[in-house]
């Protein structure tokens, strides 16, 4: 099996704020980390290595501090990775985010059995990349996988994919394109090993010259979908606090709020 | 615009790929006639990559020739799903501003009893493709039929509800059509120029960002639960289409061979609920967290929890709320022993209104909290169930 695992460094988001002078996003000093259901997409993708023989390939679009994330990954057992980094693919919207992966994927793995991604990153939580990768690789797609069995002989996938009401049992052959929810597994931590070794596994760097898709296309300039404005949301009324009450007379405010609201 | 190269062995493929039944074998290869929509399902089934579709970028000049607000229709079981009602809800003041027509795209097999309801929140038309393979969603199917459709009938403007379903199939017609979209959007508002500016939350709700797409259709995934309903008029009547579609069973590349259901608590999904009431790690034990399913049933709300909650297996994820869960934002959210981690809070912050109960008033929650309770969920939950079951008495 060949797996290729795309994954993302994103901000930690709960430091991100806009500059009020500028209206831009604030991004220095504001940690990088792997995208928390990326590990769970690298964690299977290891899985199902360890279980039927293969490589894993992480692969992922973003500037040179990226490799961070690379490193988590290689640390955590992924056997090499690419990283897509230069200055035509910033900017990409989801569209063209995609468009560039799946070049990469189609001109440097283009015998790989299995995509793995987290469903969706927390810095934009679109979940729209996975999907329009597949779709420009012509693969099927099972989203919001919480279990996979992979039957090699056969070529064929069984997936567990969730739905707002439980989940479906999908049946497909391979290749195929798989996004990863919390409940797939637990994401292992990279051994001490891991960690020393991660440094010494490939990692080849790619840029929009070593590609063969339409330049155009890359980056903003691609981009179907343009920001006009970034705003900061408006903030919460502060509430009213009950504190130091007994419990029937908590409960009965919490009653009398409810018949204000028009809840009850 | 489509073209067959001389690659096509006239294997007969893509004819039986074709929903539109557009294709036929000439002279051993594939001739394509008028019934084209330019859908894509041929290029998708050719194992000989001898069919190609070019689609023309959007020209500012050709922006005029796409006309007409269209709303993707979402069903379960045998009832639409709110957000689809929100949307053509939303969609009416919409074309109403654009003066265009608003349109719902109904996918399914014996779907005629939606279409009152989707006249009554206002459709001026529906298209209607019915087929067995229709019948529940799946990616292939929907996205070969869909993409069709749009590409035919040029909407300016197609909205999906940013369900599993919706953020499932909206991305896949989109980068088929190599167009823009837009996830998960809380606003939407047409401008001077007659352009749709999209809002949405990003970072976490940190921030908001206005977006604009320079292709046509513009479309938009849109939260549920964030637009208003409106009042259904039930005199409306809509002008329906029917789109005749066939589809091979082998076109549909990933097969459901079961499917599973996890709704024992309230059967709502809880991005669509109005009331949630969900539990914490401060109702110690999985025995306590029937104070929490008491309490939803009190107030006619649906069950949610804090991550702790369900990675202890106490409740299936789809139940989870936050980061690694659901955004939702219902009218009155209860958040009982729950201390309000930012991974929590991202998920539920602009519900409309918020009453914590947590027995520490330092607990992040309580800045959110429309109404906080610093005190004993134990004490507090058991009272406030007894006053509201003697509330509704009350009423009854």
């Amino acid at each position: 099996m060949i797996i290729v695992v795309c994954i993302k460094q994103v901000p930690e988001i709960t430091e991100v704020k806009i500059d009020p002078n500028t209206k831009t996003l604030m991004r220095e000093g504001v940690p990088s980390i792997l995208n928390p259901l990326d590990e769970f997409a690298v964690e299977e993708a290891l899985r199902i290595r360890e279980k039927h023989g293969g490589e894993v390939i992480a692969v992922t679009m973003g500037p040179p501090q990226a490799k961070e994330a690379i490193l988590k990954c290689l640390a955590m057992g992924v056997d090499r990775a690419i990283h897509l980094s230069d200055r035509a693919f910033a900017g990409a919207d989801t569209l063209t985010t995609a468009y560039t992966l799946a070049k990469a994927i189609k001109q440097f793995i283009p015998d790989f059995n299995i995509i793995f991604c987290g469903k969706q990153a927390i810095d934009g939580d679109t979940a729209q990349v996975p999907v329009e990768l597949a779709e420009w690789l012509n693969l099927t797609q099972i989203t919001g996988v919480k279990k996979v069995e992979i039957d090699p002989k056969n070529r064929k996938v069984v997936a567990h994919s969730e739905t707002d009401e439980g989940y479906e049992i999908i049946e497909s052959k391979l290749p195929v394109l798989l996004t990863a929810i919390k409940e797939l597994n637990e994401p292992r931590l990279p051994a001490l090993g891991g960690i020393l070794s991660a440094k010494k596994k490939e990692t080849r760097v790619i840029t929009a010259a070593d590609l063969d898709g339409d330049k155009e296309l890359f980056g903003l300039n691609g981009s179907p979908t343009q920001v006009v404005e970034i705003f900061t949301p408006k903030p919460r009324e502060k509430g009213t606090n009950i504190i130091g009450e007994d419990s029937l007379v908590a409960a009965k405010k919490i009653i009398q709020f409810l018949f204000e609201k028009g809840v009850i | 615009m489509i073209e067959v190269f001389d690659t096509c062995t006239g294997c007969g493929i893509c004819v039986s790929h074709c929903p539109f039944g557009a294709i036929r074998l000439v002279e051993k290869k594939a001739q394509i006639n008028e019934a084209c929509t330019l859908c894509g399902a041929c290029v998708k089934s050719c194992p000989f990559g001898a069919i190609e579709i070019k689609r023309k970028i959007v020209t500012p000049t050709d922006v005029s020739s796409y006309r007409g607000v269209w709303v993707f229709v979402e069903k379960h079981d045998d009832q639409l799903r709110n957000v689809t009602l929100e949307l053509l809800s939303e969609g009416r003041k919409l074309a109403n501003k654009l003066n265009e027509p608003l349109a719902a795209l109904l996918l399914g097999h014996n779907v005629t009893d939606f279409m009152k309801s989707l006249s009554a929140y206002g459709a001026d038309k529906i298209y209607v493709a019915e087929h067995e393979a229709l019948e529940r969603y799946n990616s292939d199917g929907y996205a070969d039929v869909l993409t069709g459709i749009i590409a035919k009938y040029k909407p300016s403007v197609v909205l999906f509800g940013a369900t599993m379903n919706g953020r499932d199939l909206a991305p896949r017609i989109a980068a088929r059509l190599r167009i823009g979209l837009t996830a998960d959007c809380t606003g939407l508002e047409i401008d001077e120029e007659g352009r749709l500016v999209q809002t949405r939350p990003a970072y976490g709700g940190n921030i908001m960002a206005s977006i604009l797409s320079c292709t046509r259709p513009q479309m938009a995934t849109v939260r549920p639960n964030v637009m208003k309903m409106s009042e259904p008029d039930w005199t409306r009547r809509a002008e329906i289409e029917r789109i005749n579609v066939t589809i091979d069973p082998k076109a549909i590349r990933a097969r459901v061979i079961d499917v599973v259901k996890e709704v024992a608590d309230r059967a709502v999904n809880i991005e669509e609920a109005d009331i949630i009431v969900s539990g914490g790690r401060g109702l110690g034990s999985p025995e306590n967290f029937k104070l929490i399913r008491e309490l939803a049933e009190a107030l006619g709300g649906a069950v949610g929890a804090s991550r702790p909650i369900v990675d202890s297996g106490w409740l299936p994820h789809h139940q989870q709320v936050g980061q690694t869960g659901k955004t939702v934002s219902p009218k009155l959210y209860v958040a009982v022993g729950i201390s309000g981690a930012i991974q929590h809070l991202i998920g539920m912050q602009t519900s409309d209104i918020i009453i914590a109960i947590n027995k520490d008033p330092e607990a992040p929650i309580f800045k959110v909290a429309t109404l906080g309770v610093v005190g004993d969920l134990f004490k507090i939950v058991p009272l406030l169930i007894e006053e509201l079951h003697k509330v509704k008495k009350a009423k009854s």
